[in-house]
């Protein structure tokens, strides 16, 4: 019984416009819930992307980002994450279809392109701080660090996520509660790659001398 | 071993603090003693620590807001009678190192702890009723963000026994908030309990949202909503855009601190200019997140107590959206005097005395509704038209410093500090104490004593007017906030009198304590046993007091606004027991209490740099949101005869009435 | 109460109400799409066939247009009555996006203007 969906409500004739067909059914309040918490989210990053503004210039002597990216390495990443998105749409139609092998399929080469774009960018971090240009060195550096590494904080929570779910559907199976689940995964991980256009468009592509 | 903390942390040479904290333990203890002795723990896990009931989460918000108001009071007491006394020569009692962190300390308690918790735990109350639903979109969620938010009051009281607070000011802002101005853990103390509280709210304003968004009984319409509702939802937007602010700019504060990075530090390019803008650009939406459902609860206040329906629901409903866009556009003129230069400091001047325009619309509103009204003069009444007298006030001295130049010299002076304490008490607090007193009848099912209620507004409203008068007067004189104490003795008289005003707002705080005594212990003279005992408008006063744990047996299809009214007014049928179906309400859980208990591990350890201690705690959090997670029973059923045994006793009693 | 009670007709979130195939061509036009302005920011940022003062600006609409590609494509917001909450909520979230960022610039350099140049400033504090 869903606590929120009496017998009345789900009796309402179609012509009865939307806001008045009483409490929306699990699935759309579990979906709009978690679309505020990514909207949350991009402010968040805003907050960053705007630090970010602030201070690119400030360098403090140090080196500047058109010194430091390789664009051809950020094509890659790219690559990676859109890819990451296709298949995670993939993996939810599998779901809708109820195929539990196509869904750990789809699922393993999301977090695979994942993981890839991950290890890209901590070689690219590591060789930044290899080369004397850390976090601590300017507060360009500072707020690069910051928005990058935390989209790719973001990454990492939401392929340990993913891997929690598969280990869901394999032992309690497609059940209502891990169906609302996969799909806040998967609006999470789309918006990932939504912040990712703004992070390569203005820190890397956008990065000036 | 355990980082920076050692057993110099506790205050043992600093006598206020220490015979504080003693008086505190002891006191916590006693009470934990009672409860264990009578025999009380089970009953208070079960029925309310785990409990997912937003009727109960509400509640404990409230007393929470309640206790921490004793807490934020007394900074304030201290602050007033040191500056009555430390005038010219004279030192006062408080050394400056202390009274940092006692000013610090109220601003914080006082906005976060107090303000943010009591209207968040009236909205969580009264909304599912007001919608004519069963509860909120999340409750488990609901449960998590209040013991969040409890985690967070936890870390902050322990910063008084154990190290320090913040000595920077409510907004700790950088340089001095740096670890190389604050190589203390005051300032850790307060980032970290913040954080933690913050997510809580952040939680609870994605809850409500989608609760007023996707939750309502059928047939209510956004036209039909209450306006508590509307108040309700716009403060849960600003909540949901404005508090991520907050989070990444502490956590840049953060990073600048623990890692040396270089956001808002003097040195390797940073900018301190950069987290006043952020800060702020949180800043002024959480007053409004503060303020509007206040204004929502005087619009319930002020219709049912009229006999009449509010006047202008439209308008209203515009208002209140409009202020919400609005509020993101104002919040520059908390830094007139950084030096943005002369258009910018226009653009936001103008803007902010436009924002005055849609509270001026509420006020004309709910004195139209008044008008011609037949007027019962409840203590609710009285908070009312006291709120409208004094926020008006404040908000025009607020216009007054929107221009800039009037900023120049008013900036950061007492006459500042006058202004926003007579909008946040003349507003949230009488707002605040208003919603208590009209909703807690449908909480406890009985009402608060009349006669004590008028006498504690009363208290606060001279309180206040002789408190804060002063300051505006100081302000104009050149009287600076945040000062331990002052080379012109002429001001004296002036604090003396702020003190006077402080001490009648105590007797006031008193009252509350004795009001809520004196109705406990004489309850049945005063029982709600219709279920509606103001005559009340909307839907929560159509069920019994206290509601059931499902709130509506069926839920009602509402035909129009104001939706109880009109039900009672037609031929008020009971509920026909074959429309009854077995329904499910969500378990306890104790999901909340321990991702905030492994949260308080976790922020104390990050405060004292004990890494290895943080990363259990952190893993203590995450197992037991990974156990939650595999749990599948997550309602329990409550039968048609267990609602309708319930239904019949309500009619019954109220029959009797 | 039934926990594997299979999807009701209603229970229904933004945009699901399609066919698979609807979805799967949704997906794979998007990815096609977002591929095409993922290519053409970074070809417009390395070479020179476009006249370099309007880069920036071009960079913005590939970008934006690459954001509504997702959102249409793999988010599915349509303009359908059960995804109005979700549009005026996106509203609500770019407006103050929006604020945050250029009204930060806007203020920072402003402030910027006024200040005195760090190094001076330095002078200042060590001469102290």
């Amino acid at each position: 019984m869903n606590t929120f969906v009496d017998v009345a409500s789900e009796e309402m004739p179609s012509g009865i416009p939307l806001s008045e067909r009483g409490p929306a059914p699990r699935r759309v309040v579990a979906g709009f819930g978690f679309w505020l918490f990514l909207l949350s989210d991009i402010i968040i990053f805003s907050a960053l992307f705007a630090a970010y503004a602030v201070l690119s210039g400030e360098t403090n002597g140090g080196p500047s980002g058109i010194e430091l990216f390789d664009k051809r390495h950020v094509l890659f990443e790219t690559a990676c994450l859109l890819a990451s998105s296709f298949t995670c749409g993939m993996m939810m139609l599998a779901m809708e279809r109820r195929s539990a092998p196509m869904t750990y399929f789809w699922s393993l080469l999301t977090a695979a392109l994942g993981v890839r774009f991950l290890w890209l960018e901590i070689t690219e971090f590591a060789d930044m701080v290899h080369r004397g240009a850390g976090p601590a060195r300017s507060a360009f550096l500072s707020s690069f660090f910051t928005l990058v590494g935390t989209h790719g904080a973001h990454v990492t929570i939401g392929i340990a996520w993913l891997m929690i779910m598969m280990l869901q559907v394999a032992t309690i199976g497609f059940r209502p509660m891990v169906i609302r689940r996969l799909l806040c995964f998967s609006l999470f991980w789309h918006a990932l790659d939504i912040v990712w256009i703004g992070v390569f468009t203005v820190v890397y592509l956008g990065a000036r001398p | 071993m355990f980082g920076k903390l050692t057993w110099a942390a506790i205050p043992l040479n600093e006598p206020i603090p220490l015979a504080t904290v003693c008086v505190l333990v002891v006191g916590i203890v006693a009470v934990l003693a009672l409860v264990t002795w009578k025999g009380w723990w089970p009953y208070l896990w079960r029925e309310w620590i785990t409990s997912t009931d937003h009727k109960r989460i509400g509640v404990m918000y409230v007393i929470l807001a309640l206790v921490m108001l004793l807490r934020g009071f007394a900074d304030a007491i201290m602050m007033r009678s040191q500056l009555a006394l430390a005038a010219g020569h004279a030192a006062g009692y408080l050394p400056p190192e202390h009274y940092d962190q006692i000013f610090s300390a109220h601003g914080t308690i006082m906005i976060f702890f107090v303000g943010m918790t009591f209207v968040i735990g009236l909205m969580n109350f009264v909304l599912p009723l007001q919608l004519g639903v069963r509860d909120v979109a999340f409750p488990v969620l609901n449960s998590v963000s209040f013991w969040l938010t409890a985690a967070g009051v936890l870390l902050v009281n322990v910063s008084l026994g154990v190290g320090e607070f913040a000595k920077t000011g409510w907004l700790a802002y950088p340089p001095l908030s740096e670890i190389a101005y604050s190589p203390g853990v005051g300032v850790d103390y307060y980032l970290w309990s913040l954080q933690i509280s913050g997510l809580g709210t952040l939680l609870s304003g994605i809850n409500l949202t989608t609760t007023i968004l996707k939750l309502r009984a059928p047939g209510m319409s956004y036209g039909r909503m209450p306006v508590f509702c509307w108040t309700a939802l716009a403060s849960n937007l600003l909540i949901i855009a404005a508090f991520p602010i907050l989070t990444a700019t502490f956590a840049m504060l953060l990073l600048d601190r623990y890692l040396g990075f270089h956001f808002f530090t003097n040195d390797g390019g940073g900018n301190p200019m950069m987290y006043v803008n952020l800060i702020w650009g949180w800043g002024h939406p959480e007053v409004y997140i503060l303020i509007l459902p206040a204004f929502g609860v005087f619009s319930e206040v002020i219709a049912t107590f009229s006999g009449k329906p509010l006047f202008g629901y439209r308008s209203m409903v515009l208002a209140t959206m409009a202020i919400c866009v609005l509020s993101f556009m104002v919040w520059l003129h908390h830094f007139f005097t950084m030096g943005a230069g002369a258009n910018v400091n226009a653009f936001f001047g103008i803007a902010t005395m436009i924002i005055a325009v849609p509270t001026g619309v509420k006020i004309f509103n709910w004195l139209f509704t008044m008008y011609g009204g037949s007027i019962r003069f409840t203590a609710a009444v009285h908070w009312a038209i006291g709120f409208m007298v004094t926020f008006v006030i404040g908000g025009m001295t607020g216009v007054l410093m929107a221009i800039p130049p009037a900023d120049f010299v008013l900036h950061n002076s007492l006459f500042l500090i006058a202004h926003f304490h007579n909008v946040i008490i003349g507003g949230v607090i009488f707002g605040a104490m208003a919603g208590y007193s009209y909703w807690f009848p449908k909480a406890f099912g009985f009402r608060l004593h009349e006669g004590l209620g008028k006498a504690v507004f009363w208290c606060w409203f001279v309180g206040f007017y002789l408190a804060f008068m002063p300051l505006y007067v100081l302000g104009l004189m050149g009287a600076t906030r945040r000062m331990q104490h002052y080379a012109d003795p002429t001001w004296q008289p002036l604090m003396v009198v702020a003190l006077g005003g402080a001490a009648v707002i105590f007797i006031g705080i008193l009252l509350t304590v004795a009001q809520l005594v004196v109705s406990i212990r004489t309850r049945d003279r005063r029982r709600d046993v219709t279920g509606d005992p103001w005559s009340g408008r909307t839907l929560e006063w159509s069920v019994s007091s206290p509601p059931p744990a499902w709130n509506f047996a069926v839920l009602p299809t509402v035909g129009g606004a104001d939706a109880f009214w009109s039900a009672k007014h037609r031929a008020g049928a009971a509920v026909a027991e074959e429309r009854l179906i077995a329904l499910s309400v969500p378990k306890n859980t104790p999901l909340g209490f321990f991702v905030a208990f492994f949260m308080v591990i976790v922020g104390f350890s990050l405060i004292w740099h004990i890494w290895w201690s943080a990363i259990l705690g952190l893993l203590g959090a995450i197992a037991v949101c990974l156990r939650h997670a595999w749990r599948t029973d997550l309602e329990d059923s409550v039968s048609v005869a267990t609602i309708a045994e319930h239904e019949r006793a309500h009619r019954l009693r109220a029959a009797q009435a | 109460m039934n926990a594997d009670v299979p999807v009701a007709e209603t229970d229904r979130a933004p945009g699901s109400h399609r066919s698979s195939r609807d979805r799967l061509r949704s997906y794979i036009l998007g990815l096609g799409l977002a591929v095409v302005l993922t290519a053409a920011s970074f070809a417009a940022s390395s070479s020179s066939f476009v006249w370099g003062p309007s880069i920036p600006v071009l960079l913005a609409v590939l970008a934006i247009a690459q954001m509504g590609v997702h959102l249409v494509f793999f988010l599915h917001i349509s303009t359908a009555p059960d995804s109005t909450n979700n549009i005026l909520s996106l509203a609500f979230g770019i407006f103050v996006v929006a604020l945050v960022i250029f009204g930060s610039m806007i203020i920072m350099a402003n402030l910027n203007h006024n200040m005195m140049p760090m190094d001076q400033l330095m002078d200042i504090h060590t001469q102290r």
